[in-house]
């Protein structure tokens, strides 16, 4: 009777030790999602598009045969590291606010004999755009960890703030969106895609801090001004120039907004 | 000659110090829209032309009330009811119609309504067996149920049943600058495909209702 | 000529973890392109790792492996300095080889 009674209390402690786990809990479907994006971290392809980057930027070409070295990325010629995080700013040799992208523009003309406006005009991931993103994915690499401080000292600077703030408010095509129909405020998602608030600072490696961006589900390198296009397509307006006012405007607006938040770039979307 | 160059000097950093007005930047970002854009596709430049609704919602802070409710009134009163007096279609057609996302891109091929989906899902929760759903909009989970809707042909519920035509036609009618897009106005939806989503929002036999 | 990998060892006593990320289009042979003809299929079909010269690792790939693969496997017996080399080959033939140090 007596063995019969311990081994009854050892079922009954057996039985309660398992309650905690089954009350455990389920996984939201957005926890699912975040365990299976931080199992992909490790390996980003970003980094191959790095790699060529950095070739490129060091490899004499172009008509004039000569490599980017000298390109004035906002730091000085040549200054590469930190230059990702104080861009957009105005350049005093343009006269005009520029974006990484319309910056390497300038110097792959000036410095390489290449035809700017062709490139602007080539579709991503031909020809020379496909240079223009993997120098990109290579400059913001070299400013990984490093905080978003874009410059707004210069008159230009602080008109193309205002103009990129109107700009994300502008409504507009035939289904009425505008930039902050999605991205002006907390806590929203379009189905399972979770919406940073771009009118103010989202956070570390969120929203402008983490473009350049490799994507999976198209396996495809995409610069901030590839996500541009794509943010104007989605909301049926018609084609944003590469390099045009209102993608360098809204840029500003957006990276000022997200000042003292870390860069993430080359990042892992889906 | 020396003073006349200092004066000339003073204006011209008074003139560069001194900021751009809120209508100069107002009318700067206009052209900006304009020429920072070109068609592409079925994307036409006319897309980038502002309706006084619009326009009246361009802004970080919401128009006067005034102001709303007159473009309400205007929005309301360009609602095309339907034409055979039929707001029921088929749940069925109008789940898939909820489910589809394409259309009206400058890489969709045609810019006929019917060709175009409703993305529905996109912003918000209808069938609760659907778990990805956005949160742009409130969640439409037994919609019809909630409001008491046991029959739509029924006169007691002409009210609701109209609202929602109203609301899927013309969102604006209701709130001046809802983010839903006005699918009847805009010609993004046929007639027959906002009846089919009102049947998946209505019809007490759709799922959305049980 | 293909483009290069970008290999990483890490030794962690007895174990040293190696990552590789390769560069390829991975194209399963099921897809079709916009004018709805068939893209063929190219993807890598053999991997294979050496260190110091003896073959640690070999795997037979297909086109569920996606594009720009990523491996990561764990070798015993390596040591800081030791030479790792990867290999691959796909259906067409093509092959690229490349080596990165143990660290």
């Amino acid at each position: 009777m007596r063995t019969r009674l311990i081994a009854a209390t050892a079922a009954a402690f057996a039985a309660v030790a398992t309650l905690p786990l089954m009350a455990q809990q389920p996984k939201t479907a957005a926890d699912g999602i975040a365990e299976y994006r931080k199992m992909l971290e490790d390996g980003n392809p970003a980094e191959l598009f790095e790699a060529k980057g950095e070739e490129l930027w060091k490899t004499a070409r172009g008509p004039k045969n000569a490599t980017l070295e000298a390109c004035d990325l906002g730091l000085g010629p040549g200054v590469v590291k930190g230059a990702w995080v104080q861009l957009p700013r105005y350049f005093a040799d343009t006269k005009k606010v520029q974006d990484l992208e319309s910056r390497l523009l300038t110097c792959m003309q000036t410095l390489q004999g290449f035809d700017a406006a062709e490139i602007a005009n080539t579709p991503f991931d031909r020809g020379e755009q496909a240079s223009v993103t993997a120098l990109a994915a290579w400059i913001s690499s070299s400013s990984r960890g490093m905080k978003m401080a874009l410059p707004q000292k210069h008159a230009e600077e602080k008109r193309f703030y205002e103009l990129g703030k109107r700009a994300f408010f502008f409504r507009g095509g035939p289904m009425d969106f505008s930039c902050a129909s999605c991205h002006g405020e907390d806590g929203k998602r379009i189905r399972m895609q979770d919406l940073p608030n771009l009118t103010k600072n989202p956070g570390d490696g969120v929203g402008f801090a983490a473009w350049p961006a490799y994507r999976v589900s198209s396996g495809e390198m995409w610069s901030m001004q590839r996500r541009l296009n794509d943010c104007f397509r989605q909301q049926r307006f018609p084609y944003p120039g590469f390099g045009s006012d209102v993608t360098v405007a809204l840029a500003v607006y957006m990276g000022v907004n997200a000042k003292g938040a870390e860069s993430i770039a080359p990042a892992l979307k889906r | 000659m020396k003073i006349r160059h200092l004066t000339a000097l003073a204006l011209l950093c008074v003139g560069t110090a001194h900021a751009q007005s809120a209508k100069q930047l107002d009318q700067q970002a206009d052209a900006m829209m304009k020429a920072s854009f070109r068609e592409q596709g079925i994307a036409k430049m006319d897309r980038v032309e502002q309706d006084a609704a619009q326009k009246a919602c361009s802004a970080a802070k919401p128009p006067p009330a005034t102001v709303a409710k007159k473009i309400e009134a205007q929005q309301l009163a360009a609602i095309k009811w339907p034409s055979d007096g039929q707001f029921i279609g088929d749940w069925k057609e109008g789940e898939k119609l909820a489910q589809n996302g394409r259309g009206m891109t400058w890489t969709d091929a045609s810019a006929t309504p019917g060709k175009n989906g409703a993305m529905c899902y996109n912003c918000h929760q209808i069938d609760k067996k659907e778990i990805s759903f956005g949160s742009i909009g409130p969640s439409l989970w037994n919609y019809g149920k909630l409001r008491g809707v046991t029959d739509p042909a029924d006169p007691a519920q002409a009210a609701i049943v109209k609202y929602t035509w109203g609301k899927l036609w013309n969102s604006k009618a209701y709130a001046a600058c809802s983010e839903m897009p006005r699918f009847g106005h805009a010609e993004l939806l046929t007639e027959a495909q906002i009846r089919d989503l009102m049947a998946l929002l209505l019809d007490p036999k759709s799922p959305v209702n049980q | 000529m293909p483009d290069p990998m970008r290999i990483r060892a890490q030794a962690a006593g007895d174990k040293t973890t190696v990552r590789v990320l390769m560069s390829h289009e991975m194209e399963t042979g099921l897809r079709k392109d916009a004018a709805g003809k068939t893209i063929p299929a190219w993807f890598i079909q053999e991997v294979t790792a050496q260190l110091n010269g003896k073959p640690v690792f070999a795997a037979e790939w297909g086109p569920s492996v996606s594009k720009n693969p990523f491996l990561q496997f764990v070798v015993k017996g390596a040591k800081a300095g030791d030479k790792i080399a990867i290999t691959w080959r796909d259906n067409k033939g093509e092959t690229r080889t490349d080596e990165a140090t143990v660290s």
